[in-house]
């Protein structure tokens, strides 16, 4: 099921967006994942959106923890530089790379043992520090680089492909990320690339912490009967609660809308969601509904997908710490070192 | 009874309650004598608990300007009942205990050969004031007052110290002249000649300033550009980054703007630290930690990974001892060989060595151009002992015309015109590869890095032959680390010798009194101070030039003898442990004693006195 289009010469569409790239601009090496791997339609979604977006390529940095899922920014946005980090703390060097340079779009994937087992930690905290990044997790219940052993996010009860039932209970990404304070939460399945892709827009232009949690089955592992993150059980459990349109700007905007099924959101830098309510009552912008909605389906063993949550003023971590508007990186030692004098008077109230 | 009297020499020890205020008295105290030109050498003692349990601060007088810790006491100011019995013991025959007499004592209290002196502190502070917190802190500046009487400090000196602290604070600054009053007149009427401990103005402090390590280490950090830092709270490392915080606000704060230049994280934990101070440092901002030994254990595969992918990453370990809590917040040199190498692989890191505050700020703002040389992790290995103690030091010098090292960053021009990018290829024959930052350029220049597994073009590789190849630059650029960090310095003995003593960090005060109270028995001894790691030739060409050389550290496991034996080509043999790790920053009593034991052991005649010879 991947639709990551290789070889380049076969590329379908070479149509050019605002700033004259296509999409192939937008890929990287060409993927050594299984063939139908979830992990590569993110990647497929991904170049998709960064194209659709006409981001120049340069200006992300994509950065990982250690997995599967880790190894794919090497298969999209080649001309981005990247980081490879180590397993579970891809969220710290973010953070500490959003620090240094204000003016880059971050970006950071990671993997369900990555994020959610021996990473934990690292997640809640970029969750709740604000850092502007856009968090994929590539979730697949699994193990995926090392061969298949469960995973903190797999469900109490599934199956591992050798039989083995998982007796923990799950840790759900979602809800945690809504419990520390994302400003963006949002769950989708690698398969659905119509909802992903505006999913991913809406989460890059968003100026604070976005997580997306993408469903995303590993034919190698765990894409079995008794599994819960299978296709076939994804397929048969998706539960949308929107549907996303998204617009860089309110001028952008080119479609119609019956205005009575629909709520519109305008993030800090004017992009324009729309969404199309697929359960009528359900509001983004209402946390602890949104908890409240997450715990609903995970009780009754569906997949709720949709933008979960949004928080249309949102502040990032520069904004918390009142840092310059240059960045950090380009500061100068006019900038950065007091000089000779002001030492002087140091030294004389030390002594 | 023996009586000790002193000039300018001796050791004052204040046993306090924690939290009752006594620090700033204390510390009012120590500068006094700065005042007068006489150096003082003042450490605290703190177990890690926080509040109502005793905490002591040591004075060393020393007109000599022997800054490193004497060992034993002369007078204990005993103001904790709990700890009276310990304290008692500690003092030197002949010395003196000053105490608070308003509850009279049993005799089984005192010492026979201790000097006993009383003042009714109680009482003079009941009567006086009604707030129990007042009659607290006064309490405080009177036993001040009390000891400048009876020593003969310069009330003037006093007065100014304090008119400094509470300036613009009318309200406080007349109560605490009051107090400090109080105690002078006390000691003049009642305690005249009780002591014989006393204070002659002198001028042997000269442009020298009084800071501690940490707060050296983070102005380090400030000067030396230092944009991002991460930390984690810990032991003797906290008021570094702390210290950080309060420079910058002050010193790099946007004046148009009043937002900050600087981004400093508490973080959860080490292992985020040092993942942002990687991230940082990956994305071109000057970034550190400040930590101690359990900090560093969290943070070892990530000092791996800064390694191999060639990160810079400045690290400042303000040593302590072992695990846990406790004695941990004692001073040790015992992270050397776990900083060293650090990591899983085959790591080897540079380390500096700074030996007091100056160059605690020195090293700190080189570690920074290091790390960017060098694009790798470097440690500042400093201590309890210097970190958090202030310390007579050489003023802090900068030189405006000093330029930040950024190291091989190639710009977007550099990309426009050709020139060839491979990540980690050694093309200027130092092993260090040229790096780019994340957005320089829309075509050019972007890799993927990972830990080792890549070629040159830092393209994915598992080929044997392409990682022998990284490990070898690796080792050379460690290699040519030695070229750029600091030169060991060396300290010759007044006549001939055939031994050696290597040191390092904070055991050098102590050191150089040893040297001298040595060459008074008659051994002299050459002494090196070892700066860095990797080891310049020198360290080995100065070992190989002496009989046996004495390497003297403050941990059990001969740490940076073992790192000498490893790495610089030096035979085990011709090296003589000296070891300190009680967790009590060592003395010169000690190293002469160990040395003069050694030097007998090695059945050596002490050379005879150059001087003596001479008369
Ligand atoms: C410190 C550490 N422990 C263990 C590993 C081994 N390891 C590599 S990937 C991985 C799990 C990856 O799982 P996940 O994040 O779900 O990624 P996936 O492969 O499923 O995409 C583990 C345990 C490691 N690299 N580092
Ligand atoms: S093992 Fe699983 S996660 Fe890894 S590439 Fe194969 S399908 Fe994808
Ligand atoms: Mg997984």
């Amino acid at each position: 099921m991947t639709y990551l289009a290789k070889p380049k010469l076969h590329h379908p569409s070479l149509q050019k967006n605002r700033l004259g790239y296509t999409r192939r601009d937008y890929e990287g090496k060409v993927s050594t994942l299984c063939a139908g791997c979830g992990h590569d339609s993110i990647s497929a979604a991904l170049i998709q959106a960064f194209w659709e977006l006409a981001i120049e390529p340069h200006r992300v940095a994509k950065l990982s923890g250690i997995g599967c899922s880790s190894k794919t920014p090497d298969y999209f946005l080649g001309n981005s530089h990247g980081f490879n980090s180590v397993h579970g703390r891809m969220p710290s060097v973010l953070t500490g790379a959003a620090l240094a340079n204000r003016d880059l779009i971050y970006l950071g994937v990671s993997g369900d043992g990555d994020s959610a087992s021996i990473g934990l930690g690292q997640f809640a905290h970029a969750m709740r520090r604000g850092v502007n990044m856009t968090y994929i997790l590539e979730n697949n219940g699994v193990y995926g680089l090392t061969k298949g052993q469960f995973s903190a996010t797999a469900d109490q009860g599934s199956k591992s492909k050798r039989g083995a039932v998982n007796t923990d209970s799950p840790v759900d990404a979602v809800s945690l990320a809504l419990i520390m304070g994302a400003t963006f939460v949002a769950r989708s399945f690698s398969g659905d690339k119509r909802q992903l892709v505006p999913l991913v827009k809406a989460a890059i232009a968003h100026p604070g912490a976005a997580f997306i949690d993408v469903i995303s089955p590993c034919v190698a592992f765990n894409n079995h009967p008794g599994s819960t993150k299978s296709y076939d059980y994804v397929r048969e459990h998706n539960e949308a609660v929107n549907r996303l349109d998204f617009w860089p700007s309110r001028e952008a905007i080119t479609v119609d809308y019956d205005e009575g099924d629909t709520v519109e959101v305008v993030q800090h830098d004017g992009s324009v969601l729309r969404l199309r309510k697929l359960e009528p009552d359900y509001d983004p912008t209402d946390r602890i509904a949104a908890l409240a909605r997450v715990a609903r389906a995970a009780e009754k063993g569906e997949v709720l997908t949709g933008l979960i949550y949004l928080k249309p003023d949102a502040e990032d971590l520069h904004a918390h710490l009142n840092t310059v508007e240059t960045p950090l990186n380009r500061l100068a030692e006019s900038d950065l070192c007091p000089g000779a004098a002001v030492l002087e008077r140091i030294n004389a109230a030390l002594r | 009874m023996k009586r000790i009297e002193a000039v300018n020499d001796f050791v004052v020890k204040f046993a306090n309650v924690n939290g009752s205020g006594s620090a700033s008295a204390n510390e009012l105290f120590a500068k006094s004598f700065l005042r007068m030109g006489i150096p003082v050498s003042p450490r605290n003692i703190f177990p890690s608990n926080i509040q109502g349990l005793p905490t002591w601060y040591e004075v060393r007088v020393t007109e000599k300007g022997y800054l490193g810790r004497r060992g034993g006491v002369d007078l204990m100011v005993q103001m904790n009942a709990q700890t009276w019995d310990q304290d008692l013991k500690e003092i030197e025959p002949g010395g003196y205990l000053f105490y608070d007499n308003t509850k009279p004592l049993p005799k089984s209290k005192f010492r026979d050969d201790v000097h006993a002196i009383g003042m009714p502190l109680t009482e003079i502070c009941n009567a006086s004031y009604t707030d129990a917190r007042e009659r607290q802190l006064m309490k405080n500046i009177i036993y001040v007052g009390a000891l400048a009487g009876m020593m003969g400090l310069e009330p003037e000196a006093i007065a100014e110290l304090i008119g400094e602290q509470y300036k613009g604070k009318d309200k406080l600054l007349k109560p605490n002249l009051n107090a400090l009053q109080m105690g002078l007149n006390y000691a003049r009427e009642h305690l005249k000649d009780a002591l014989g401990l006393k204070a002659r103005r002198a001028n042997a402090v000269g442009d020298r300033i009084f800071v501690d390590g940490n707060s050296a280490a983070a102005l380090g950090c400030v000067y030396g550009g230092a944009t991002v830092c991460a930390w984690y709270p810990i032991t003797p490392s906290s008021s570094l980054a702390e210290a950080f915080a309060a420079y910058c606000r002050r010193l790099r704060t946007d004046k148009d703007t009043g937002r900050a230049k600087y981004a400093i994280l508490q973080a959860e934990d080490e292992l985020a630290s040092i993942g942002i101070v990687v991230g940082a440092g990956w994305n071109g901002a000057r970034a550190f930690t400040a930590t101690s030994g359990p900090g560093i254990s969290l943070m070892t595969e990530f000092i791996g990974l800064a390694y191999f992918a060639e990160i810079p990453v400045t690290i400042i370990d303000v040593q302590r001892g072992g695990p846990s809590t406790g004695m941990p917040t004692r001073t040790q040199q015992s992270d050397v060989l776990a900083c060293a190498y650090a990591s899983h692989g085959d790591t080897k890191h540079v380390l500096l060595f700074p030996e007091d505050p100056y160059e605690c700020f020195e090293f700190s703002a080189l570690a920074l151009d290091l790390a960017d040389r060098l694009q790798t992790p470097v440690f500042v290995m400093t201590d309890l002992d210097i970190g958090m103690n202030q310390r007579l030091s050489r003023p802090f010098a900068w030189d405006d015309s000093r330029r930040y090292d950024r190291g091989k960053v190639m710009t977007a021009e550099d990309l426009e015109a050709g020139r060839e990018f491979a990540r980690y290829l050694d093309v200027d024959g130092d092993g260090i590869p040229w790096r780019t930052l994340p957005g320089t350029h829309p075509t050019r220049g972007a890799y993927f890095p990972r830990g080792t597994s890549r070629n040159p073009y830092a393209v994915y590789s598992e080929a044997g032959p392409d990682y022998v190849y990284n490990m070898q630059r690796l080792l050379k650029k460690h290699e040519f680390a030695k070229t750029l960090v600091p030169k060991p310095v060396l300290t010759p003995a007044r006549a001939p010798a055939r031994f050696g003593a290597i040191y390092y960090g904070s055991t050098s005060p102590a050191m150089h009194e040893a040297l001298d109270l040595l060459a008074d028995r008659g051994i002299y001894v050459n002494a090196l101070r070892v700066r860095a790691f990797p080891f310049q030739d020198e360290i080995r060409d100065f070992v190989r030039s002496h009989h046996k050389v004495f390497v003297v550290e403050q941990n059990r496991d001969a740490q940076l003898k073992t790192l000498l034996v490893n790495e610089a080509g030096i035979e085990a043999a011709s090296l003589v442990p000296v070891l300190h790790y009680d967790g009590t920053p060592i003395t010169a009593r000690f190293i002469t004693r160990e040395i003069a034991e050694a030097v007998a052991r090695l059945n050596v005649r002490p050379l005879v006195r150059r001087e003596e010879k001479a008369a």
